[in-house]
């Protein structure tokens, strides 16, 4: 494409470009083609990490061969676009104007798709998705539970627009925000209007965006830097990801309006090394936007001049935390450092610098475009806009969900996400990933925003919600959050480096059978402790996982520690293996066992020497008749 | 990785991109993604000599790659195997699925199996929750791995080296 000079040009362009996605925008059932009546059709592939991992790469080739075959290459476009957030039905296809989804299609189903749906107007039943409940096949998108209750706005993108082509993210409004607000806004506009908007930071802390902005520009200096923090560290959450890959354009954009907000030059976008997909959705958007002159020297011929470079973070969840991710950005150890100095007043490179994450950014352009008073309508008092949420775990739909601030928890896990797997009871929901808390049952019905999660001992965190059921140990999830917070502690300070240390060896020594009750007391007062006295936000949070699962779940601690049983039979070393009745002496049990403890004789009952059984659970997977098991 | 050059020319290679960066300060991370993407890891050798080029002390080097997960020191296995420990995995069962890799490999977590085949590691999050547990070996992504399907992975890999 070529450079565009000046916003009244890129408005025109912008006009043109409206009939790109006039396909794709109907929202009413065409008449699906017949033989002799065929009918333009364009067909989108879910181009996410997660549909890409189940080859829809390869459904995409196909569908092309099979529409060369076909003879209908000047009629049906295929192409890739960004996450529809249905992860647990990918790979998705969507089929525009007749707006049919296919779910879980596999590269195979490529020729029928073409010959039975392109060629002939028969919907491929098969390939539909089937609402559990009432076991009904539902074609269109709109009419799928999981999406009823959605509002997307930093998602809004995702699963419309091809992400590796700017025009179409031009056609989508895209930087007419951006074109607005340098030539026709000063600073203090922008700020003020991001301020009415009440949008806060979405990667957990909730700080507002605006006042953000209000300190960074306050400070003067002769270069400021805005950054991406695109380290999405949250092991279990890809909302930041997702929107990379799905709508790099709507973060660079965002970048550029931030950068003129406080007058920075120079963006950065500090990204993990194990994220090619969106680093390479990120290239050729930066490259796309710099050939049109909406990055670089003078903006659409005005004096603004901004241009973004990509870091790349090695696999360090601190690094998510500010100022440590301003330490990796200059090639150091990923160590966070006092605050004050806020990044506002000196951060990369000692300059003024503002951080905001990804989610954040992909508000901006719509916000701007549709005005603070439109966002501020949605949400609840203090939280405003919508949330992006990695639903994942025990539960029926696992996906990528953007739902207005003030939905319930039980709206996301049973409206949306379908409810629990394979009929099982919930048990939790952790939300905040290492940093947050589980929830229970009986706050399934708080509206969600940064303050009532915060009163119930979680947190908002960057996104992920991992739903849990009757067989997850809250001990053991405790300790797995434990083992994660160990491995990634940065080491500066000795509350996090060693009482989280500390904190596991406890956890570890009472799913093993030999806590005390003394353990119980130390756990929380060494809780307490590193939460009061860590350097860093990471620190400060860490014990958030046991302090929440002592809260909720004491009786679970209380049984590993006096009755030395775990009620979800998840810690090995409380299980115990028997041998009921239906034994049949088949002798397979005691040949598969490494240790020999099985003893009986054949055609009869065996028996397990408890004291030598090492809990493998061999026995019970060679056994032919479920005779063994396990409590 | 670039199996086919020598070190001597991995080195020259490195060299040239170090000579060519806009400005070395802050280099340091960037330039040691370039040096493992050459050399495989990152052994005392590539340390010093990254060091030397960006004129900083090879302990700040070695602080830095002992610090961050992605780099790594030891040599690596043909076919890298990391099993995904992100809660979404973990909850619906990963740490099993890694403990019987580990026991069909007769290794721990972290090491790399004799012959130089596998190396066996853990990773937090591929970002494919739907397909939870996931494994990936080099860039394939394995979706809804149980315990029983472990064999069979890995029998895959053991056929390939045999096709050779």
């Amino acid at each position: 494409m070529n450079k565009i000079n000046s916003f009244d040009e890129l408005k025109s362009i912008q006009n043109r470009s409206n009939t790109l996605l006039e396909l794709r925008k109907i929202n009413e059932e065409k008449e699906l083609a017949s033989e002799g009546n065929r009918c333009t059709r364009y067909l989108s592939v879910c181009g996410g990490t997660g549909c890409m991992s189940a080859q829809s790469d390869e459904i995409l080739l196909n569908l092309r061969k099979e529409i060369v075959a076909a003879g209908l290459t000047d009629e049906v476009t295929a192409a890739i676009t960004g996450c529809f957030g249905f992860c647990e039905k990918g790979p998705i296809v969507k089929v525009s104007p007749d707006n049919v989804f296919y779910v879980n299609v596999k590269p195979t189903d490529a020729t029928e798709i073409v010959k039975e749906h392109l060629l002939k107007g028969n919907v491929v039943d098969r390939l539909l998705f089937e609402e559990p409940s009432v076991k009904v096949k539902i074609k269109k998108q709109e009419d799928m539970p999981f999406y009823k209750k959605q509002v997307r706005i930093a998602l809004r993108n995702c699963g419309l627009i091809n992400p590796e082509n700017i025009k179409e993210y031009i056609a989508e409004d895209g930087y007419l925000a951006l074109g607005t607000v340098i030539t026709e806004m000063s600073q203090d506009d922008i700020i003020k209007l991001m301020i009415d908007s009440g949008l806060r930071g979405r990667g957990g802390g909730g700080f507002p965006t605006g006042k953000k902005w209000a300190f960074a520009k306050m400070y003067d200096a002769d270069q400021k830097y805005i950054i991406c923090n695109a380290d999405e560290g949250d092991p279990g959450a890809f909302m930041d990801r997702s929107i990379l890959e799905g709508d790099p354009h709507s973060v660079l954009e965002a970048m550029a309006i931030a950068g003129y907000s406080i007058g920075a030059s120079i963006g950065c976008i500090y990204i993990r090394a194990e994220y090619p997909l969106a680093v390479s959705r990120l290239r050729t958007a930066i490259g796309q936007a710099r050939e049109c002159g909406l990055l670089g020297k003078n903006i659409l011929g005005t004096d603004f001049s901004f241009d973004i470079e990509i870091k790349y973070g090695a696999g360090a969840f601190v690094c998510g935390e500010e100022t440590a991710l301003i330490q990796s950005i200059e090639g150091s150890r990923g160590e966070p450092t006092n605050k004050p100095p806020f990044p506002a007043q000196s951060g990369l490179w000692n300059k003024p610098t503002c951080v905001n994450n990804v989610e954040t950014l992909a508000n901006i352009p719509a916000i701007i475009n549709k005005g603070a008073a439109w966002f501020s309508s949605i949400g609840t008092a203090t939280s405003k806009g919508t949330k992006v949420f990695a639903l994942a775990g025990k539960i029926n739909n696992v996906g990528l969900v953007e739902v207005p601030m003030g939905t319930t928890l039980r709206e996301i896990i049973y409206d949306i996400g379908g409810g629990i797997k394979n009929g099982r009871e919930f048990k939790s929901v952790q939300t905040g990933g290492p940093s947050g808390g589980c929830i229970t049952a009986e706050f399934l019905d708080t509206p969600i925003d940064y303050e009532s999660l915060g009163a119930i001992g979680s947190m908002m965190g960057s996104g992920g919600m991992i739903v849990m059921d009757e067989d997850n140990c809250m001990v053991d999830i405790a300790k797995f959050y434990l083992e994660f917070i160990v491995e990634e502690s940065c080491g500066k300070c000795s509350p996090c480096r060693i009482g989280n240390k500390r904190l596991l060896e406890m956890l570890e020594k009472i799913s093993n059978g030999n806590g005390t009750k003394e353990d119980l007391d130390k756990l929380i007062s060494l809780a307490e402790t590193i939460k009061d006295t860590a350097l860093c936000g990471l620190g400060q949070t860490s014990s958030n996982p046991v302090l929440s699962t002592m809260k909720y779940f004491k009786s679970e601690y209380e049984a590993h520690v006096y009755d030395k049983t775990c009620p979800a039979g998840v810690c090995k070393h409380l299980l115990r293996y028997n041998i009921t009745d239906k034994c049949i002496g088949c002798t397979k049990c005691a040949r598969q066992c490494p240790v020999k403890c099985i003893s009986g004789k054949v055609k009869t009952l065996h028996v397990i020497d408890q004291d030598k059984c090492i809990k493998c659970g061999a026995c019970q997977v060679a056994c032919p008749v479920n005779a063994i098991i396990k409590k | 990785m670039c199996s086919n050059c020598s070190n001597d020319e991995n080195f020259k290679i490195l060299e040239k991109y170090v000579n060519a960066l806009p400005s070395k300060e802050g280099a340091l991370i960037e330039v040691l993604h370039k040096a493992q993407g050459l050399f495989g890891y990152l052994p005392q050798e590539v340390q010093a000599f990254v060091a030397e080029k960006l004129n900083i002390p090879v302990s700040k080097v070695y602080g830095v790659v002992t610090f961050y997960s992605y780099f790594t020191i030891k040599p690596r296995g043909q076919y890298v195997i990391n099993v995904c420990m992100g809660t979404a995995c973990f909850v619906r069962g990963s740490g099993d699925v890694l403990e019987e890799f580990q026991k069909q490999l007769k290794m721990k977590n972290g090491e790399t199996t004799v012959d130089g085949k596998f190396t066996l590691g853990s990773l937090r999050c591929v970002g494919a929750c739907g397909l939870a547990p996931v494994v990936t070996i080099n860039d394939k992504v394995y979706g809804h791995v149980t315990v029983d399907q472990v064999d069979k992975i890995l029998d895959e890999y053991n056929a390939l080296e045999y096709a050779k």
